[in-house]
């Protein structure tokens, strides 16, 4: 377990529920003990609380403001090395000892202004926040820090994601540029840190990009991260709508092997956009075979299944959160019931003037107190389900990244297509010209010539075509390869999930049986002498 | 049939010895009756005794709500200084009154009603509730709308208006009166039994958000277990099959909480719902307290008065005098007659009140007792439930 290796340079996580800084040493029950704590049913009214996890695109904010420990804080701290409910290791915390990094921690919020603006009145400029990211490799001590504010995660995802076509990629935070109007800036600056910290870990977990430059890059070098090809749109298309006359006329009708490697992407390659969608649409209209077709059986089943699986886990994800707040009402009702028998136990005792009213008090204090206890356990409980139910949440976030893999996947068995057909376009073209050419007497200079042009637009076009099926080759491998993975971490997820579910619900009961037993017992004397009708 | 006070009366269960006096009664097998706006809802009322009073071993008879309403109103009238036992809501709502629940809670709180009547010193002997128990059902009808039609004469119902405001005020406002019993004592009860209430309704009300979040629960639960099964339905092989037991559990578990509900609801919250109405009975009691105060303290100070101006007269118009000392002695008879009412109820309310703490003691502990029972067995069949399919879970393998 990841515990034994405690960094005896880091401040422990604080009692009060700070999350700033998670490290491998705390263990979860350390920390919902203290989140606990910090909320007596009988102190506190329900301040609101961030809605679940910005990372995941479902459940809408309204319907599950939780109380504290706030969904997202409770999510978050379950780090990759949180304590399973069994004691054996669990299968994150398993991934997480196999992954390239030892240590990830995404830390201290501080705004910055931006460089470029001007304030006329102090105090005034636009700022953003940046995080300290601090991170240690495997196998070194030397732990790095660099600042990075959330655009910077934004170009990180935007590089892996045409670095690893066909992986599952893990998805990244959200903007949510509603939310962080609406919010707290406090609250959401807190849920979106824990994103970040989440999303590091998942990367560095996957297996072909945990050790990636990419990722290295990110967390060692300080410095601003250098912009990714394609930024912003209205550059992007004009830079494609100044090449496009020249593709019209012909002069740059091919595509660069290193171009056909990227999907087509905005405006630098209008022209091949415009192709390709005339393909796919001739293959799915004119019911024109395209050349290459999509023939992996394997593949399609598999596919299918993912589909079927995504439909039941969206559908029990909804589920979870509407346990999760009958679970929470039932707390939080049991509690004021509680608290009004105390109420009216002090009450009795204060004004009792028959010896009745002084034992009915003393039996209202024993309801009371079961009452209480069996709600904070409730709460406890509460935020044990979150934990465990929330590899459901995950999951949906990792059909986010199959989607696009498959994408990239389709998209480049479009490219393939597209050029195959341009082929075969330029093949027949050539065949008229010289039908054309050979009926005149001695030769056509200029025909001929085209001849000539158009069999080097084809044999650079046969290259683009092949570096274009690598490409479609190495996306399926990685497919192929990634859902294997995803099968087996899915089953082991699940299992765990439920595991650690069952386990705290017994755990939970047990706690209070005992306590509702021994009132039963208290007052067992009022219990009714004969053995009338049972209800 | 609930046996909570029977001093008098015993289960038919247990062994009677040989002419010991008994009083059984139980309401029972409300019947829906009449269609539409007048439908209505019927009940048996089982009388079974050897007391002489009454006529015969056993009597069947058939009552509906507006007849306990007219035995509950006329102990309210006569023994002035008793807390009747509180009658269940009317409830006139259409939509609510047919329900399964509120009709069998209904007739719960019907049969504690006449139960607690018979088990009342004063209350079980009065004819009144000889007739409720006895009288055929024309005869309460007529009884019933003789009553009701008495009480709606015009004048009956300026009275009733002024009543209503007097007793609003005198309880309500009563600081403000200058007519109004102040002992300490007094006040201190006003205040007791005006804050209990507030204590009380909060509680119950509580009570009922609980019967409604276990509902709520069990329903989120059976959802989740089906979700569950259809997950473990896709992944196949042996994830399949423990998927679907822990999916089977939580339906389990869900029809437990939906039990448990109702539970809570027959056996904590209507005993709680019951407690306010008893304390609101108590109210009323304080309200009739109040009137005979007034009444009292008028007319002594009115025989005070008098007694003063009929000295004056005296010397100095003796032929007045006797005329008026005639009428000063029928006064002075009234006053004292009021004086007598107004203490009454003091010393039947002094019983009353040690009786009350006693048997809510009692009532409540029986509440309690249930209360922790349901959530005790609760508890132990989540435990069971979810221990039993741990093992499974842990002996799965994935690979």
């Amino acid at each position: 377990m990841m515990s034994s290796t405690a960094l005896p340079d880091l401040p422990a996580g604080d009692g009060d529920g700070d999350m700033e800084t998670l490290h491998l040493a705390a263990t979860t029950t350390s920390d919902y003990a203290s989140v606990a704590s910090t909320f007596d049913p009988l102190i506190s009214a329900s301040p609101p609380s961030p809605p679940t996890p910005a990372a995941f695109p479902l459940s809408p904010a309204s319907s599950s403001f939780v109380d504290p420990p706030s969904y997202a804080d409770v999510a978050a701290s379950s780090s990759p090395h949180s304590a399973s409910a069994s004691s054996s290791a669990s299968p994150r915390s398993v991934r997480a000892a196999a992954s390239e990094y030892t240590f990830i921690a995404v830390s201290d919020p501080a705004p910055e202004a931006e460089p470029a603006a001007t304030s006329l009145v102090p105090g005034s400029s636009p700022t953003y926040i940046t995080y300290l990211v601090t991170s240690a490799r495997r196998g070194e001590h030397r732990r790095h820090a660099v600042r990075r504010r959330f655009r910077d995660f934004v170009t990180l995802a935007d590089r892996l994601a045409e670095a690893f076509r066909g992986h599952f990629v893990p998805p990244r935070p959200d903007k949510n540029t509603v939310e962080s109007q609406v919010m707290q800036r406090d609250e959401f600056v807190a849920q979106r840190r824990a994103a970040l910290e989440r999303y590091l870990w998942r990367l560095a977990e996957h297996p072909a990009i945990g050790p990636s430059d990419e990722l290295r890059v990110f967390l060692q070098t300080e410095g601003k991260m250098p912009l990714p090809s394609s930024t912003d749109v209205a550059s992007r298309m004009l830079d494609g709508a100044a090449r496009l006359p020249r593709q019209l006329l012909g002069e740059e009708t091919v595509a660069t092997p290193q171009d056909v490697v990227q999907p087509a992407k905005g405006g630098r390659d209008l022209l091949r956009i415009f192709k390709e969608l005339k393909q796919s649409v001739v293959s799915d209209w004119a019911g024109v075979k395209p050349p290459l077709v999509e023939e992996d059986k394997e593949f399609l089943e598999k596919k299918q299944k993912l589909q079927d699986w995504e439909q039941q886990l969206t559908s029990a994800s909804q589920q979870a959160e509407a346990l999760v707040k009958a679970q929470q009402d039932m707390g939080e009702t049991m509690g004021a019931l509680g608290l009004a028998f105390i109420k009216l136990t002090k009450f009795e005792t204060e004004e009792a003037l028959y010896d009745s009213q002084r034992i009915r008090a003393a039996d209202s204090k024993h309801i009371a107190t079961a009452a209480v206890k069996a709600s904070r356990a409730c709460r406890d409980l509460n935020t044990q389900t979150v934990k465990y139910l929330d590899t459901l949440h995950e999951h949906l976030g990792i059909m986010l990244s199959v989607h696009t893999a498959f994408f990239d996947r389709s998209s480049a068995l479009l490219t393939v297509q597209t050029l195959m057909s341009d082929l075969a376009s330029l093949q027949s073209r050539i065949e008229k010209l010289e039908a054309a050419a050979s009926k005149i007497f001695g030769g056509d200079r200029a025909r001929l010539r085209k001849v000539e042009e158009l069999r080097e637009t084809i044999r650079a076009t046969e290259d683009a075509k092949c570096c274009a099926l690598r490409e479609y080759e190495r996306i399926k491998e990685n497919n192929r390869s990634e859902l294997h993975r995803l099968d087996q971490e899915r089953k082991d997820d699940m299992l765990e999930m439920l595991k650690g579910y069952v386990a705290s619900q017994a755990a939970y009961a047990e706690k209070i049986v005992e306590g509702w037993e021994t009132v039963e017992e208290e007052t067992s004397g009022y219990a009714r002498k004969t053995d009338s009708t049972a209800w | 049939m609930i046996s909570t006070e029977r001093s008098q009366s015993q289960s038919p269960r247990s062994p009677t010895a040989a002419g010991a006096p008994f009083l059984t009664i139980s309401v029972t097998d409300p019947v829906k009756m009449g269609t539409g706006v007048q439908s209505y809802i019927s009940y048996r009322v089982i009388t079974k005794t050897n007391l002489p009073e009454f006529e015969g071993q056993e009597k069947i008879v058939i009552r509906r709500y507006s007849d306990f309403e007219w035995l509950h109103d006329r102990l309210a009238e006569k023994y002035k200084g008793i807390f009747i036992p509180p009658l269940p809501e009317k409830n006139a709502v259409e939509k609510f009154r047919f329900s399964k629940e509120f009709i069998e809670m209904r007739c719960q709180a019907l049969d504690l009603f006449v139960n607690r009547i018979a088990s009342h010193p004063e209350l079980k002997q009065t004819e009144d509730f000889r007739i409720f128990l006895q009288a055929d059902e024309e005869k309460m009808d007529r009884a019933r709308s003789y009553e009701t039609g008495i009480f709606k004469k015009p004048s009956d119902f300026l009275q009733m208006f002024k009543d209503v405001q007097s007793k609003v005020s005198d309880v309500v406002l009563g600081k403000e009166k200058p007519v109004e019993e102040s002992t300490p004592e007094y006040e201190k009860l006003k205040n007791y039994i005006f804050e209990l209430e507030n204590h009380l309704a909060e509680a119950q009300k509580q009570a009922f958000r609980l019967v409604k979040r276990h509902r709520e629960l069990g329903q989120s639960l059976a959802d989740f277990g089906k979700a569950i099964k259809l997950l473990g339905a896709c992944e196949g092989d042996s994830l399949e099959k423990v998927f679907s037991e822990v999916g089977s559990k939580s339906e389990m578990l869900s029809v437990k909480l939906q039990r448990e509900a109702d539970n809570l609801l027959f056996h904590f919250e209507e005993p709680l719902k019951d407690y306010v109405r008893s304390v609101q009975s108590i109210k009323a009691t304080m309200v009739d307290r109040a009137n005979a105060f007034r009444q009292h303290f008028d007319l002594d100070q009115e025989r005070k008065y008098k007694e003063l101006n009929l000295e004056k007269l005296k010397f100095m118009n003796p032929e007045k005098f006797s005329e008026t000392e005639v009428e000063f002695r029928e006064l002075k008879a009234d006053s004292e007659e009021a004086t007598k009412r107004f203490e009454h109820i003091v010393a039947v309310m002094e019983e009353e009140l040690a009786r009350f703490q006693e048997q809510k003691t009692a009532d409540i502990g029986l509440a309690f007792h249930e209360f922790a029972k349901g959530q005790a067995k609760l508890a132990k069949d989540i435990a069971d439930a979810w221990r039993s399919v741990l093992p499974k879970l842990e002996a799965c393998s994935t690979s």
